[in-house]
Order: structure tokens, then sequence, then C-alpha cells
């Protein structure tokens, strides 16, 4: 038996290591920001959210540009992602959790291990040959189909998890009062573990929305605004990482300023969207 | 073993004949056969482990969910097969409701949602029925006067028997006529437990009930005729009285005196 004062040291001891791990944790993450801000800030500008890149020569030229068409091509292309990944992604989730019996569970636990450990760039291959070659041309939507491979398997994983959190008794209980089991699982046990998956669409958009290699052939990129609206489904369309690969290997110098601008933009989407789904969470408990 | 001659005049409501449950290799419960009758209340007793639980689940199918789990023999209720592959187990155990021994209420709902949970969930939407049937269910768990200013708040937000009893509700606001209870009250206190016992004696003349339980005064008090299992086997089933009273089995009678168990 040790005594109670060794006992107390020995915690201090470990709550001490906890906090000096999280403050290490910590530490490249603030680097980083701190840097992006530092090297960035000076290119941003009214113009950076207003105006389209356009050729190298405008900006020599001292025309405006900036990275409207940028910044909304991403919206356009992560939204189709987020579209299509999050009912595909939850029904995977489900299946897997849910009907460990069925015989196509095994099948999409293969598929989903698969898809999870293939390289971005290959996903973009995929979205290449099933929709880009069938199309004809590089587009907005096929970039999105490229990203929501990106996010299917991250999502389906998150989905399992946390509804096998939930206990089994639940659904015992739900079958018990003469419910279907589907909407046992619809009506109780997705509800229960709704924080779980909404942090499972946030990990999976983090993850896509940083994406470069898969976008380089199928949204392809763009220095321009789409003359038509269909253009942004249709055509090839700019995205943030996409973009700041591209204005960060230029020849150009105020390009790599504007890159960094990008990654103040892309850096700011992806905490504000942790931050928006943090208070969605807590509304909701 | 069984004793056969008839216990009651009432007509048979379920029966299993040489009904068996297994998980994996190992049958949890051997070639049990019993006739439940009809607005009456049967007690399981027995042992911890001697399968009187496992084989409660196996009338209202929900070994279907269990993994590796295999129910054989002949389970039917009004002389229909509960396991039936052309029937629909939903429609089951719509019939026959269950209580758990464990509270569960559904995390996310309210008071009010989860009683009335059974019937809102499939399309039910008269509002004043609902609250005529959360009332009612309410009121016969004895949970109304407690809860009836707060029904809005979480379920999950009560105490633990107050729980239990919300899971009572809940069971009964979908009117079954079969009710299995996995011992409904061990998790209630005293005054609870009284009620819950006062409620099963209401409910007798609409529904027939089985009750597990390891409490044998609350057997000897709420049931009609009890079962005593041991080791997966079903060694007496005979009139409540005669088995707190005169018992034909050794082991039964060496149960109930508490010499072992």
């Amino acid at each position: 038996m040790i005594s109670l004062r060794r006992r107390y040291i020995r915690d201090n001891i470990m709550l001490t290591l906890i906090i000096l791990n999280t403050i290490v944790i910590l530490i490249p993450l603030f680097i980083i920001i701190v840097y992006v801000i530092a090297k960035g800030f000076d290119a941003i500008s009214l113009d950076l959210f207003t105006k389209e890149l356009g050729s190298p020569t405008r900006a020599m030229m001292g025309e405006p540009t900036g990275l409207v068409h940028t910044m909304l091509g991403t919206v356009v292309v992560d939204l189709i992602a987020v579209l299509i990944a999050i009912p595909f992604g939850v029904g995977a989730g489900v299946m897997l959790s849910e009907y460990p019996d069925h015989w196509a569970n095994p099948v999409l636990r293969v598929l989903n291990d698969t898809l999870n450990g293939m390289p971005a760039v290959l996903k973009g291959l995929l979205a290449f040959t099933l929709v880009v070659k069938p199309m004809g041309t590089f587009s907005g939507l096929s970039g999105g189909v490229a990203l929501a491979f990106v996010m299917f398997p991250i999502i389906a994983r998150a989905t399992e998890s946390s509804l096998m959190n939930i206990p089994w008794s639940i659904r015992e209980a739900g079958l018990a009062i003469g419910l279907p089991r589907w909407r046992v699982i619809l009506s109780t046990i997705i509800p229960a573990a709704k924080v779980g998956l909404v942090t499972g669409f946030l990990i999976a958009f983090a993850r896509a929305a940083g994406e470069a290699a898969p976008l380089v052939f199928t949204s392809f990129g763009n220095n321009y605004l789409p003359i038509k609206w269909t253009g942004w489904f249709m055509g090839p369309v700019d995205t943030l990482p996409q973009r700041l690969y591209n204005l960060a290997i230029s020849p150009y110098e105020h390009w790599h300023d504007m890159g960094w601008a990008a990654a103040i933009v892309l850096l700011a989407v992806i905490i504000a969207s942790f931050i928006v789904a943090r208070f969605v969470i807590r509304d909701n408990k | 073993m069984v004793n056969n001659e008839p216990l009651l005049e009432n007509k048979i409501r379920l029966e299993t004949i040489d009904l068996s449950v297994y998980y994996g290799q190992n049958p949890g419960v051997k070639n049990v056969s019993i006739q439940v009758f009809d607005k009456q209340v049967t007690a399981f007793i027995g042992p911890s482990g001697c399968g009187k639980t496992t084989f409660l689940r196996a009338l209202n199918r929900m070994h279907d969910l269990t993994r590796g789990a295999k129910v054989t023999g002949k389970a039917l209720i009004d002389g229909k097969d509960i396991y039936d592959p052309k029937i629909d187990p939903v429609t089951i155990r719509r019939k026959i409701g269950m209580v758990f021994q464990k509270p569960t209420p559904f995390p996310t709902m309210s008071i009010y949602d989860n009683v009335v949970a059974g019937l809102k969930l499939v399309g039910i939407r008269d509002k004043k029925l609902l609250d005529e049937v959360c009332e009612r269910s309410l009121r016969q768990a004895a949970l109304w006067e407690e809860v009836k200013d707060r029904l809005k708040t979480p379920g999950g937000s009560l105490s633990g028997g107050q729980q239990q009893r919300l899971s009572i509700a809940r069971a009964l606001a979908v009117e079954p006529e079969v009710l299995l209870m996995d011992e409904p009250t061990s998790s209630l206190d005293p005054q609870s437990t009284n009620r819950i016992e006062e409620l099963i004696g209401e409910l007798k003349h609409q529904v027939t009930i089985i009750i597990v339980t390891h409490n044998m005064q609350q057997a000897s008090r709420v049931s009609d005729n009890t079962a005593f299992f041991y080791i997966g086997n079903l060694i007496e089933y005979n009139k409540t009285t005669k088995i707190f009273t005169n018992p034909d089995q050794k082991r039964t009678e060496e149960y109930i005196t508490g010499q072992f168990g």
C-alpha cells in the first residue's frame, strides 16, 4: 500500500505531464497560425475578397486582383462534397454498426477500409474516370465527387463508432414497444449519437477542405469567375488548397504573398467551421 | 416433470413446446414447454443464471438481434407460431410488450415523448389522444404526480427509479396484450415497488403478464401461477399457492425456503 502523500505526489506528476503534453501539441499549431498570419496579413485586402485573379500580367499592370472566384469555388466544391458524402457516409455507418449480420456488411467494411487507405490522388483519378470522362470537361461537380470520396470513409467510421457507443438496451427498448428497426435507429439511436456524428462531419470536412491533390484533374482550377452560374458546376473551378499550391510555385513575388493570404482564409474557414459546429452541438444538448 | 393438470380454466394465451435457446453451442434454456394463461399473472423464479430472462426474451423475439443466439422448438401466441418466418417480428412485439430490468429512457427525448414514443413514431399525431395516453400511462406507472409539471424535460433527467417507472409507462402506452416484465422493480424503492405490484393487479384484468423476479414475496403476492427454473430447465410449474406451500419437486422447495440460489 502506497502512502496517501505519495499518491498525491504521483497524481501531481501525472497532471503536470498531461499539461506539458498538451502544450507540446499546441506549440506547432500556434506556430503555424502565427507564421501564416504574419506572412499573409499584408496581402489581405478588400480586393482579395471581391476581385478575380486573372492572368499574371493583370497584377503587374497594377490592376486589382483577388481570389473571390477561389473562395466561391471552394464553397461550391465543398458543398457538393458534403451533400454527397453525408447521406452515403451516415448510411454506411448505420449499416456497419446496426446490421452486423447482413451479407453486405463485410463487403462494405472492406470497401470503406480500402477507400480510407487510398491516397487522395487516386480518389481524384476515380472521380476523373466517373465524372470528368463522361462529361468531357473538368468541373466543380467532379471536384465535389472527388472530395466526397475523401469524406465518405471518415464519416462512415465516425458514424459507426458513435452509434456503437449507444447502449444496446436502447435499441431493445425501442423494439419492445413495437417499433420497426429502422424507426428505432432513426428516432432514438441517431439523435442520441448526434454529437459524435457532427464531430465526424467536421473532421471529414476539415480533411477534405485542405486536399489539393484530388482536385488537380477534377475541378482543375481557374483564374477567372465563370461566365454563367452553371460554370460553377459544369466548368473548371478554382479551390483554395489548389490555388495556394499554384500561387506558391508561381514565379511571381506578389502571387507568393497572395498565397499566404489564401492560407489565412483556408485556416479561417476550417477553424470557423469547428467553432460553428461546437455551438450547434451545444445548443442541441 | 411439469405438472400437467389444468392450472386454472382460463384459455391458453402463450405456449411453448420444447423451446431451447442457444448462445453459440451452449443452451441457455433447454426444452421448455409451458402454457401461459390469458389474463393471469405468471411469475418466473429461479436463481441467477437459470435462464428465466433468456426464456422470457424468446417470447417476443428479442433474441433476433443477439449475435449467435438461436431459438429452437415452438413458441405460440393464440396458437400462432411466433417464429413463423412469414410473420414480421414487429407485429409480435406490438402484441407482446416488454419491461426491462434496467431503465432505458430514450436519451434525447422528453418525458412526454418517451411515453408516447410507441404511438408517435408510428405516425399517430392526434395531440389529444397522445395527451390522454401520456397521462393514463404515467398514472398507471405511479409517476404522474411527480412529473406532470415538467413533461417537456428530458427523460434522462429523472432519477433511476423514476426512469424505470417511465420505461414501464412507455411499455403500457402501446397497450400490449401480453406484458413481459424482467425484474421490473429491482431498481425501485419499496413504495414504487408497491405501486407497480398494485398496477400488475389492476392490469391483469386486461393483460396477460409474465414477470421474472428474484423477490419471492413479490412472486407470491402478484402471481396466479409460478414457474421455477433451474440451470436452463423448467423444474416445476403450478399455481402460485401450490408452489409456495407444497411444491412437488425437492429443488423447488429448497429454493423457496432459501436453501440455495
